[in-house]
């Protein structure tokens, strides 16, 4: 008789079974496993922690129970003398004493509503635009309206606020203004300069390539110094353009630069279909870059944006060597008097704790922003 | 020049010139080269308005760079492509005009993954027909009704099937209400299960009179519908003919070599 093959059904399709207890799983399998695995891996992680629970220890010491929170006022300015004691931690009553400095820089004291508006205006514009459901054309009129209401309020002259002239700006209200006119400019431009470096039109395509090669080979520093110290020798006499303006144009400059490798990037991840496609439906050029191109091109290249605008944030702060009283400047530039002389730290750790707010939140927002864009790739 | 602008105006005119059918495409004496690659030589077919005309052969043949010349995807080097009237050359008034008498489907596809099936199908209409919004949705509801898959219209390219992605790619070519259709491979891409839905719609529109010319190795759609089999090989049209005569007596041996291969696939 021949062997006749069986026709069998897999067994175990036939009853579900029960999930085994996972193997080794919780929290003391874990650290056996990847803390204590040896002898000399217990040895090391010891050793390890207890050097960090030390140092931990004593920065909490020095930032919270050693620190000191006020100073008494005397005839001649603050007294500092129990900051100075022996033994004493953090003082942070030089932050009591100088936030406004630092977050305003020289702007007249009692104007600093002011800015102080100002920059809850600009935090305010960035929540805003962060909302997918307010991504509508009216967004750019609001950007416009309220970069004129942040203008008007720095510069008063009108509707009864004093001028103040923009050398008298500063901190953080200057640090924003420039960081978010920078990227609210740079960004529009370096789109059009990534287009136009992959123009088929080679006077465009050259002014392009020159433009971002020029600008990338150059530190920010020098931009800036030439955007303060050479510029105004270029103009004919009597012209002249603020210092603030000249530096903003360096910026912007430099920041579109860097921008449109990141746009051209993405423009390039873009396979070639999606140009067919829009071509045979008959698309005209810009029609086809800002409904099909673009917006694939943008959304692929989120993160190395974001991370480009959190490096320019920070880069703002390098106008302190033209003398731009931004946040980082105001906040060296505060404990220049005598009484607070010797407590730079603290107020570079307020600072850079502002500067961390803003970067992080960039940050957050962006790895949410990137997963909601991208919601037609998931399933 | 002065002719070349009454063909745009008025293609009536160059339709006279063929009284008893009206020319859809007229290809005549095209040559192209890739560098030193001749990958059309002396090509001329025409395609009569109505007419379905397959074009297949090895791959290499210039099969696609022919369909994709006549809408100006490829720009051919020698010879006059006119498409119902107009002439495809560097005018970009007459480019534009070709464009929206052509539609196309391709063998990747290529809907846009960043909108919805049914903002695939209005976006032209509305950018460069000028439709209204709710006119387009509409329109692109009857076509993707015609492709059966009216049920998709919110969902992304991603989440639909491969066979269901090409039938949106049919629906929105439609939308832009094309008076020729060009397809190149449109089931090359697709596994084997999802070959017959795409196929089945492009019979449907077959039946409904659309002038057609398909670039496709599925012998069973070319007995069906084609009015006309063209066989080419190393850039050139080897043979042409009805599909029974074409596949029943090929005359030449690369259409053997060729049939022999296919017919061993499928």
């Amino acid at each position: 008789m021949a062997a006749s093959v069986e026709h069998i059904v897999n067994p175990t399709l036939i009853e579900a079974r029960e999930r085994p207890e996972l193997i080794g799983g919780g929290f003391f399998a874990w650290t056996r496993e990847n803390l204590f695995y040896s002898r000399l891996s217990s040895l090391t992680t010891l050793v390890l922690l207890a050097a960090m629970a030390k140092a931990g220890l004593s920065l909490f010491q020095w930032a919270f129970l050693d620190a000191v929170w006020s100073v008494p006022a005397g005839p001649q300015g603050p007294i500092t003398d129990s900051c100075r004691a022996l033994g004493t931690g953090a003082c942070w009553a030089v932050i009591r004493e100088k936030y406004r400095f630092i977050l305003f820089g020289t702007y007249p004291f009692e104007q600093q509503w002011r800015p102080a508006i100002v920059v809850a205006l600009f935090v305010g514009l960035f929540v805003v635009s962060a909302m997918k459901r307010f991504w509508r054309l009216e967004l750019a009129a609001v950007w416009v309206i309220a970069l004129l209401l942040i203008g008007l309020l720095m510069w008063g002259g009108v509707f009864g606020l004093t001028f103040v002239s923009q050398p008298n700006w500063g901190g953080l209200a200057l640090t924003l203004i420039i960081a978010t006119i920078g990227v609210a400019i740079a960004f529009p431009l370096s789109v059009f300069v990534a287009l136009g470096r992959r123009s088929d039109l080679p006077f465009i395509k050259w002014l392009c390539v020159a433009y971002v090669e020029i600008i990338r080979g150059v530190p920010l520093i020098t931009l800036l110094f030439m955007a303060s110290v050479m510029f105004p020798l270029l103009m004919p006499e009597g012209v002249n353009l603020d210092k603030l303006v000249r530096a903003q144009i360096a910026i912007i400059l430099f920041f579109a630069a860097y921008l449109a490798e990141v746009v051209r990037g993405g423009l390039q991840a873009l396979p070639k279909g999606q140009y067919e496609a829009a071509y045979v439906l008959g698309l005209s050029y810009w029609q086809t870059s800002r409904r099909i191109v673009l917006p694939q091109a943008l959304r692929t290249v989120i993160p190395p944006l974001v991370n480009n605008f959190i490096g320019f944030f920070k880069d703002t702060s390098l106008v302190l060597i033209i003398g731009l009283y931004d946040l980082l400047h105001s906040a060296q530039v505060a404990v220049a008097e005598p009484a607070w002389q010797g407590f730079g730290v603290e107020t570079y750790i307020f600072a850079g704790l502002i500067y961390f707010v803003f970067c992080f939140a960039m940050s957050r927002y962006s790895q949410w922003l990137e997963f909601g864009l991208n919601m037609h790739r998931h399933r | 020049m002065n002719q070349e602008e009454l063909k745009v105006v008025e293609p009536a005119i160059a339709e006279t010139n063929s009284p008893t059918q009206a020319i859809a495409v007229s290809i005549q004496k095209v040559n192209k080269w890739y560098g030193n690659l001749h990958v059309l030589r002396d090509v001329d077919l025409d395609v009569a308005a109505g007419e379905r005309v397959v074009v297949c052969g090895p791959s290499g043949s210039g099969k696609s760079t022919l369909i994709r010349c006549i809408n100006n995807l490829e720009e051919h080097q020698q010879g006059t492509i006119v498409v119902d009237g107009i002439q495809v050359d560097h005018n970009i008034a007459h480019l534009d005009a070709v464009r929206r008498e052509v539609g196309m489907v391709f063998q990747s596809f290529n809907l846009f993954p960043h909108l919805t099936v049914l903002e695939n199908c209005t976006l032209a209409p509305m950018l460069v027909r000028g439709v209204a919004r709710a006119d387009a949705e509409a329109q692109a509801r009857a076509y993707l009704e015609r492709v059966r898959i009216p049920d998709q219209a919110n969902k992304f390219p991603g989440q639909l099937s491969g066979g269901q992605q090409q039938r949106v790619a049919i629906a929105r070519a439609l939308c832009m209400k094309p008076k020729i259709m060009l397809f190149d491979e449109p089931t090359s891409a697709l596994d084997p299960e999802m070959v017959k839905e795409v196929l089945d719609t492009m019979v449907s529109l077959a039946r409904d009179g659309m002038t057609m010319i398909c670039v496709t190795h599925e012998m069973g759609f070319a007995r069906e519908v084609a009015d006309r089999v063209v066989f080419m090989d190393h850039g050139q049209i080897v043979e042409s003919g009805s599909p029974q005569a074409v596949f029943g007596q090929p005359k030449t041996d690369r259409l053997k070599l060729f049939l022999g291969q296919v017919l061993r696939q499928h």
